[in-house]
């Protein structure tokens, strides 16, 4: 059950190994600048999907995809509050399939993950979601 | 912290049961389960030529499918030995014994897989732990452990997995506390880890001191709650929040 | 050799679109965590994964400490021709990974 644009709740382990110390979401603002350049940043055509209910920041399972004819040169997440705010970026060669791709994240703290395409139009897409992270009891 | 007591539970239910949808549906597809990332070293070691007589576990055990329904009845009675044996001991005991090989590291890597392995043949059938005959005494020493007060916080087994199984503990959600899917992916852990280590975390949660392992108390617990878990399928390799 | 699980189909029809899933055993050591006794320990990730099909490149993942531990990826692919599949994970210390998977396309 995945439910693209809302707040999800994350409850997140005390070891999870990024502390919500300093990254801000200047600093993603910033690489989303450098990123995209000229072209306009809009919303629409990726849809980031995180499971309504995850119950440890140690492994989010995220899944990114985008919508549309045109051709995705490349796809970035970002975590606004984790301390090194990049989570991952995939660039999709002339043998790949449509543009989905899932992985597992670590999230330590509540925070907005941006998901931003590149398509070969240059034309650059986005998608954000709101998590909810809430600590674990039992930690070892 | 805790609320009401309830009644005992009268049906077993898997952690699985209890685990977000996420969780579980990274248990049930093999290829996204990382428990696999241990079976898959589970299997080469079955296939490993060592020790003194420089077989493999395959060498005299013939196909893994031959150890299908062990890991279900374990801890078992060991005659030989007249005490009650873990997976791993008797994994171990037939490592040193019949291959003439080192005993695996209790907790370490090779020792999980080959456990993982093992109790990946029996994935499906039903808990079959026996506290019959010469296991008995064995099993009411565990259960006596499972119901004694420990640590600072002064719980037992008991009062969290029976008493308020279902409820939260500051957020967490208590399980019935099974055995069934060791060993497991935990993702607290971001590894695979035994049942003893579970058990470890649980004492350490409420300040008490944990069990050295191997040590018979130790087993006798493993023992009470498979026979606890009947009821319940094999999960293993599960994976756990 | 780090263990590594992979799953790809061993066939696919021209044109296809196939799901790559693959799986390596690696703690991710972000270089955020402290040790008790407050030593930082050192950062240690696989930071790039790479996917060519017959030497053509079908993908490339820069991966950050915020992936989880045992890195998971899947992805997809055109089958085009017959041929190897290469998959290679490279660590902060320089060591790579490789693995081959072969598919028939029909
Ligand atoms: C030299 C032959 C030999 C080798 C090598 C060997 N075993 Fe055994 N194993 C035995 C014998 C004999 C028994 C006792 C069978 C019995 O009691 O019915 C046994 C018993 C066992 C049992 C208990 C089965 C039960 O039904 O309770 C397990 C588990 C086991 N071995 C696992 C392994 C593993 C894993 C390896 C490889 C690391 C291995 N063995 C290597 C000969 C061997
Ligand atoms: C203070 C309450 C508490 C006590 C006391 C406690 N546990 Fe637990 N136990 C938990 C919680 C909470 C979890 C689930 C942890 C999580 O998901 O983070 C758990 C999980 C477990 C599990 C894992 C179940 C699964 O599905 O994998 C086992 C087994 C277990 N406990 C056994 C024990 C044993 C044996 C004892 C006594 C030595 C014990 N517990 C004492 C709270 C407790």
């Amino acid at each position: 059950m995945t439910v693209p644009r809302r707040q999800v709740l994350v409850a997140a382990a005390g070891a999870v190994l990024l502390s919500p110390a300093s990254a801000t979401e200047t600093q993603v603002a910033a690489l989303i600048k450098e990123l995209v350049g000229d072209a306009t940043l809009r919303e629409g055509r990726v849809k980031l999907d995180i499971p309504l209910l995850v119950e440890n920041g140690n492994a989010v399972p995220i899944t990114v995809s985008v919508d549309g004819p045109n051709r995705v040169r490349s796809l970035h997440v970002f975590a606004e509050r984790n301390p090194l705010p990049n989570v991952a970026n995939f660039y999709f060669g002339p043998r790949a399939g449509p543009a989905k791709v899932s992985t597992r994240m670590r999230l330590a703290t509540s925070q907005t993950v941006v998901a931003v395409a590149k398509l070969a139009d240059g034309s650059c897409w986005m998608d954000r979601i709101e998590l909810i992270v809430t600590l674990a009891a039992c930690v070892e | 912290m805790l609320l009401a007591i309830s009644a005992a539970a009268a049906e077993p239910r898997s952690g699985y049961q209890d685990a977000s949808p996420a969780t579980r549906a990274m248990q049930d597809d093999d290829t996204t389960n990382p428990g696999f990332l241990w079976v898959q070293q589970g299997e080469a070691i079955w296939h490993e030529h060592g020790g003194t007589t420089g077989k493999s576990c395959a060498d005299c055990h013939g196909d893994a499918a031959a150890m299908r329904g062990v890991a279900a009845r374990y801890p078992a009675y060991n005659v030989t030995l007249g005490h009650p044996l873990t997976l791993e001991q008797r994994i171990n005991l037939s490592r040193t014994a019949d291959q003439g090989a080192e005993a695996f590291a209790p907790e370490g890597d090779t020792l999980l897989a080959i456990t993982a392995f093992v109790g990946l043949q029996s994935r499906g059938m039903p808990m079959a732990v026996s506290p019959d005959g010469p296991a008995r005494p064995y099993y009411e020493n565990g259960q006596r452990l499972f119901q004694t007060r420990m640590g600072q916080l002064n719980l037992s087994c008991q009062q969290c997995h029976d008493d308020f199984a279902g409820k939260r503990l500051a957020g967490a959600l208590i399980p019935q506390g099974h055995p069934n899917g060791y060993p497991l992916y935990r993702l607290e852990w971001q590894g695979m880890g035994s049942l003893y280590r579970r058990i470890r975390n649980c004492i350490t949660g409420v300040r008490g001191e944990p069990f050295a392992v191997d040590s018979p108390d130790l087993v006798d617990l493993e023992l009470f709650l498979g026979v606890r878990a009947t009821g319940l399928v094999v999960e293993t390799p599960a994976v756990r929040p | 050799m780090a263990r590594v699980l992979i799953n790809i189909p061993k066939e696919a029809r021209k044109g296809e679109v196939i799901e790559i899933k693959v799986l390596i055993s690696h703690p991710m050591e972000s270089g955020q965590r402290r040790t008790d006794s407050g030593q930082v320990i050192p950062r240690k990730i696989i930071n790039k994964f790479v996917c060519t099909w017959n030497g053509d490149e079908v993908l490339s993942v820069d991966l950050f400490p915020a992936i989880a531990a045992n890195p998971f990826l899947s992805f997809f692919a055109v089958a085009d021709v017959s041929g190897t599949i290469s998959m290679t994970w490279v660590d902060d210390d320089g060591a790579t990974q490789t693995e081959l998977a072969s598919i028939t396309v029909t």
